[in-house]
């Protein structure tokens, strides 16, 4: 059983607490996120793969009174794995990563990635150290995630099944400086 | 030259950072930096992030200054080569960067595995748009550390600091 993409991302941010700063992964991810509505509390990102769990980490330690959500697919995580090791010796308490497991590369072609026929990366999370990794894979699992977006207290992680379907590109803000810019700015920081 | 001017300019440099107002700091842990990252370890003020490579040091300064903190990035010259793509992070949203490099591959290198990258980090730094801050000695070391922060923070720029293996000194290879 898997989720279609756009609902997962829809149900996860539905009565978005004001809180919740979002990052998403380069392609799809970042696609779902601006299908669901433009905020400025979402750092979009067209590029720098393998970095979104790192921009998430940075951003949590520099904001310990908001929650940072990042959501990423599978090859985008697979490409920063090491950042999983890295944030499970940190372990901020505002920090989840979430990551929408399709097991292939969406945006190039569905080619088979790593975990649809070896990596686990619930497993990978637990063993870096991160107390709290959730296997998503209905609607309950769904709600749960949502519910604990709003309340969590200890650096969680989630593996949430997607189902392969690549629905047709929503395509946000594409300059760097702006999307940078307005997000300072929704946090009260000189942009 | 006295003996501290000789011997205290990573604690300079640690002053330095803090100054700037540095509160995150991303490493790979280094021989060269290992009296820098002891200081940043122990301040209570500073989140130190070790790293398992040198680019997630980069997303981790991105991360940094979108949530109004700002980060340095502590490297050996090799590591350069490892944050070349995610330098396009820091180019394309104009994030400022501050890289400190301890180089290799130079002054009286014993390792000839270390040439390759340390010999062509300016260029590659050039290539990614960086500004080039280099200490060769170690009264050099502050001043030019803090016109790097400034241009780095003040300017939204890619600044590479780098701290000459002739400062450094030779790495023991026997013992």
């Amino acid at each position: 059983m898997s989720l279609q993409r756009r609902h997962a991302m829809a149900a996860l941010l539905a009565n978005r607490a004001d809180d919740l700063l979002v990052v998403p992964g380069l392609g799809s991810t970042t696609w779902d996120l601006a299908a669901v509505g433009d905020d400025p509390r979402n750092f979009y990102s067209w590029g720098a793969m393998g970095g979104a769990a790192m921009i998430g980490l940075g951003l949590a330690l520099a904001q310990p009174t908001r929650r940072v959500a990042v959501i990423t697919g599978d090859g985008e995580m697979l490409m920063g794995l090491g950042s999983l090791a890295t944030i499970g010796i940190r372990q901020p308490e505002n920090l989840a990563v979430i990551v929408f497991d399709n097991g292939i590369y969406g945006e190039t072609g569905a080619q088979p990635s790593h975990t649809q026929t070896g990596t686990d990366l619930i497993g990978v999370a637990g063993a870096c150290g991160i107390a709290s990794c959730l296997d998503v894979r209905d609607e309950a699992g769904l709600a749960d995630l949502h519910g604990r977006l709003k309340v969590f207290n200890q650096t969680l992680f989630a593996r949430v099944a997607i189902d392969p379907a690549e629905p047709p590109r929503v395509l946000p803000l594409r300059d760097g400086v702006e999307i940078k810019r307005r997000f300072r700015a929704a946090l009260g920081l000189n942009p | 030259m006295n003996e501290p001017a000789e011997t205290d300019w990573p604690d300079r440099l640690f002053a330095t950072l803090k100054r700037a107002g540095v509160t995150q700091v991303g490493y790979v842990p280094d021989a060269g930096h290992a009296r820098l990252i002891e200081r940043c370890r122990a301040d209570e003020d500073i989140r130190d992030v070790v790293l398992t490579t040198e680019e997630e040091g980069v997303a981790l300064a991105a991360g940094a200054w979108l949530g109004g903190a700002r980060a340095a990035l502590l490297m050996q010259s090799s590591g350069v080569g490892n944050c070349v793509n995610m330098l396009s992070l820091m180019r394309t949203c104009r994030f400022p960067m501050l890289m400190v490099i301890t180089m290799r591959g130079e002054w009286e290198e014993f390792n000839p595995w270390q040439v390759p990258m340390g010999s062509i980090v300016e260029p590659v730094l050039a290539l990614c748009e960086a500004n080039i801050y280099r200490a060769s000695a170690p009264h050099e070391v502050e001043g030019v550390a803090e016109r790097a922060t400034q241009q780095a923070f003040g300017g939204e720029r890619i600044v590479g600091v780098l701290l000459s293996q002739k400062l450094i000194g030779r790495k023991v290879w026997t013992r």
